[in-house]
């Protein structure tokens, strides 16, 4: 709701964000998660921690540390888990397949490593698959919201050409359009700049700032590379499947 | 709007593998063809065979046979009660086989509102005579107006009219295989020589085939009248009753009926008649048994397609998920797919199916045995096309159930992760 107000001056948004601030999108409380084939290993030891409305989160940490992991139970995706996921305030436990896709699908924009743009479809009716599934626009406005999306990235060009005709950086961008389109609560990103050579790499850096500080977007992204998560607002470094220590604050440090 | 989506990416995904699309769709038109066309044929043929028989056969038939007395002398007795006798002497009279009081059964079975028609017969059996040998036959006395109109007589008349018989005096429809033998044309006259002796001199007015050899060299037709004249007998003589009646399944019920009322003997088609419905049902069920696995074997290939449509849309699926598709669309979007391939294919099929039973239905198809045939016979009842259709979204709703299934249970992480 009161994203709409940020997008406006920008002394007045740091008032309200600091408001807002208060706000938490997502909480994680004592996650744990266990694999058991073929023999049990515990990936995720109590982690416990929030992210509030307009944060520009990174998680760090070595291969197998468990980030991904638990960026795919934050996602929802991943339903096994001990331990308690509020998203926006509501409980995820025990909601069933539909109501967690639906949840993913409003609250939730998803970019991956790999860009997983349809090749049958062209850029903007990727990026409008998510708002047609929503249905709360009609299909014209979900149209045009996406040409919106499109814009703000500077893509709008590319838009009917299809996602097999652009380089891999500008599939990156279609990646995270597609992601904005419902104006979701959080945007998660499972390494977006693994794939990317250095100079797509910050393009995409750049993209996920902008939105932060522009748009008050909150965006959690887990990364292996360190010169990205020291840029971010703050880092949540993990190891061995427990938050190594307290959340930092990159912009204080 | 949601279904619209849904429609949208099943159509998407359709023609990014138009060729398999293609081909899943070709052995489910190609099935369906083949049932269409083996049924119509099938059904024609049985058709065709059966009416030889049915069209020519009584649905119930009225006639008295020559039978002992029923009750002997020793009978009478009471002196052994309960014993079994022996003594039977009482032969059975000399009487002609004449349906008593014919006239007011017929009265009485024309008011019956289960008979359509009632066509009443005599059978004289006779010689031909021949220079010097003579042939055995029979002569059936008709009424040829209810004979045309009840057992279609003037389709088997392959030479002359049905209607010289009534107009002629004394004239015969001759079998065409006694006509052979006896080398006559129409408007010949011919001899014939009853069972006691009466020489009887007829006109040829037409040849008669039934498609049944054996009878066309010993049945000849001639009218009522005549062969009551040939017998001497009076106008109410009359051997046999023929009944149609307008719902055939009643026949030995009625048969039954009638016997008890009219005092005859009555026989109802399917008791005279049993080996032509086993026969028609047996070839009925190895045609739709064969059409059947058609579909089915065509339903497997649906399946494999799916199957491999799934394993190469996995990022596809699992970013639909990831993005807020549940399990159940993905579901409908393989279901959807699965009946596109159905109907498009099914209804070509039947469209092809129409097609080629036309086509085998103008082959000529000439055997002197069936002289009304002309070209290979074929039934176009839409019960076919409606189990045809019904039976392609049945083979692909269930060729694509279990893969849509497979495809709504993907776990996007395990995908996600996977790269």
């Amino acid at each position: 709701m009161a994203k709409h107000v940020w997008i406006r001056k920008k002394g007045e948004c740091y008032f309200l964000s600091v408001l807002n601030m208060e706000k938490k999108v997502i909480e994680a409380i004592g996650i744990s998660k266990s694999f058991h084939d073929p023999i049990t290993v515990k990936v995720l030891t109590d982690v416990s921690f929030a992210i509030h409305a307009g944060e520009f989160v990174s998680v760090v940490g070595k291969s197998g540390c468990g980030k991904s992991t638990l960026l795919y139970i934050l996602s929802t995706m991943d339903t096994s888990y001990e331990g308690e996921l509020l998203l926006d305030g509501v409980s995820m436990k025990n909601k069933k397949d539909a109501e967690l896709a639906r949840v993913r699908n409003e609250k939730i924009g998803f970019v991956f490593q790999f860009h997983y743009l349809l090749n049958e479809f062209n850029n903007l009716h990727n990026v409008m698959l998510p708002g047609l599934k929503y249905e709360k626009l009609t299909p014209k406005e979900v149209e045009h919201h996406a040409y919106e999306k499109l814009k703000i990235l500077g893509i709008e060009k590319e838009a009917l050409k299809y996602p097999n005709q652009l380089s891999g950086g500008q599939k990156q961008r279609v990646a995270i359009a597609r992601a904005l389109i419902n104006d979701p609560l959080i945007i998660m990103g499972d390494e977006p700049t693994g794939n990317l050579d250095k100079k797509n790499s910050d393009v995409v850096f750049h993209i996920f700032k902008e939105l932060a500080e522009e748009y008050q977007q909150s965006l959690l992204i887990v990364t292996h590379d360190l010169d990205f998560a020291a840029n971010t607002q703050r880092t949540i470094t993990m190891e061995d499947g427990r938050i190594q220590k307290g959340p930092t604050n990159n912009l204080t440090a | 709007m949601k279904i619209n989506l849904i429609t949208r990416i099943s159509v998407a995904l359709l023609t990014a593998r138009l060729k398999q699309t293609i081909i899943a769709a070709f052995g489910v038109t190609f099935s369906i063809t083949m049932f269409i066309t083996l049924l119509s044929f099938m059904a024609g043929l049985n058709d065709l065979l059966d009416n030889l028989i049915l069209n020519r056969t009584p649905h119930i038939r009225l006639y008295n046979e020559i039978l002992p007395s029923p009750i002997q002398p020793i009978n009478r007795s009471t002196a052994y009660p309960g014993a079994y006798h022996f003594v039977k002497h009482i032969k059975p009279k000399n009487e002609l086989p004449e349906i008593r009081n014919s006239e007011a059964i017929i009265k009485a079975l024309e008011n019956d509102p289960n008979v359509r028609g009632v066509a009443p017969k005599n059978t004289v059996a006779v010689f031909y005579n021949v220079g010097a040998i003579n042939l055995t036959g029979v002569i059936n006395g008709i009424d040829v107006d209810a004979e045309n109109r009840l057992f279609i007589f003037q389709d088997y008349v392959v030479e002359g009219k049905t209607q010289d018989l009534k107009n002629t005096p004394n004239s015969i429809i001759l079998g065409i295989g006694v006509a052979k033998k006896m080398l006559v044309r129409i408007g010949d006259n011919i001899q014939i020589t009853t069972s006691d002796g009466t020489r009887f001199p007829l006109k040829v007015v037409g040849f008669f085939q039934s498609g049944i050899e054996e009878l066309d060299k010993v049945q000849s037709y001639a009218t009522l009248a005549t062969t009551q004249k040939i017998l001497g007998k009076p106008v109410s003589y009359v051997t046999d009753i023929q009944i149609k009646l307008h719902d055939i399944t009643l026949a030995p019920a009625l048969a039954r009926r009638y016997h008890t009322r009219f005092g005859t003997e009555a026989i109802d088609i399917q008791t005279a008649n049993a080996q032509f419905e086993t026969g028609s049902s047996v070839r009925t069920l190895i045609s739709y048994a064969v059409g059947i696995t058609l579909l089915i074997v065509a339903g497997f290939g649906i399946y494999n397609i799916l199957n491999m449509m799934i394993y190469e849309k996995m990022d596809s699926i699992a970013i639909l998920k990831a993005t807020g598709f549940s399990g159940k669309d993905v579901n409908a979007i393989f279901i959807t797919i699965a009946l596109t391939i159905g109907l498009v294919g099914g209804a070509l099929g039947l469209i092809f199916g129409l097609g080629l039973s036309a086509l085998i239905g103008e082959i000529p198809f000439d055997t002197p045995s069936l002289p009304t045939v002309k070209t290979y016979p074929i039934s176009y009842n839409p019960k076919f096309y409606i189990i045809g259709a019904v039976f392609s979204i049945i083979t692909t709703y269930l060729a694509g159930y279990f893969p849509s299934k497979k495809a709504s249970r993907v776990d996007p992480v395990d995908i996600i992760r996977g790269k």
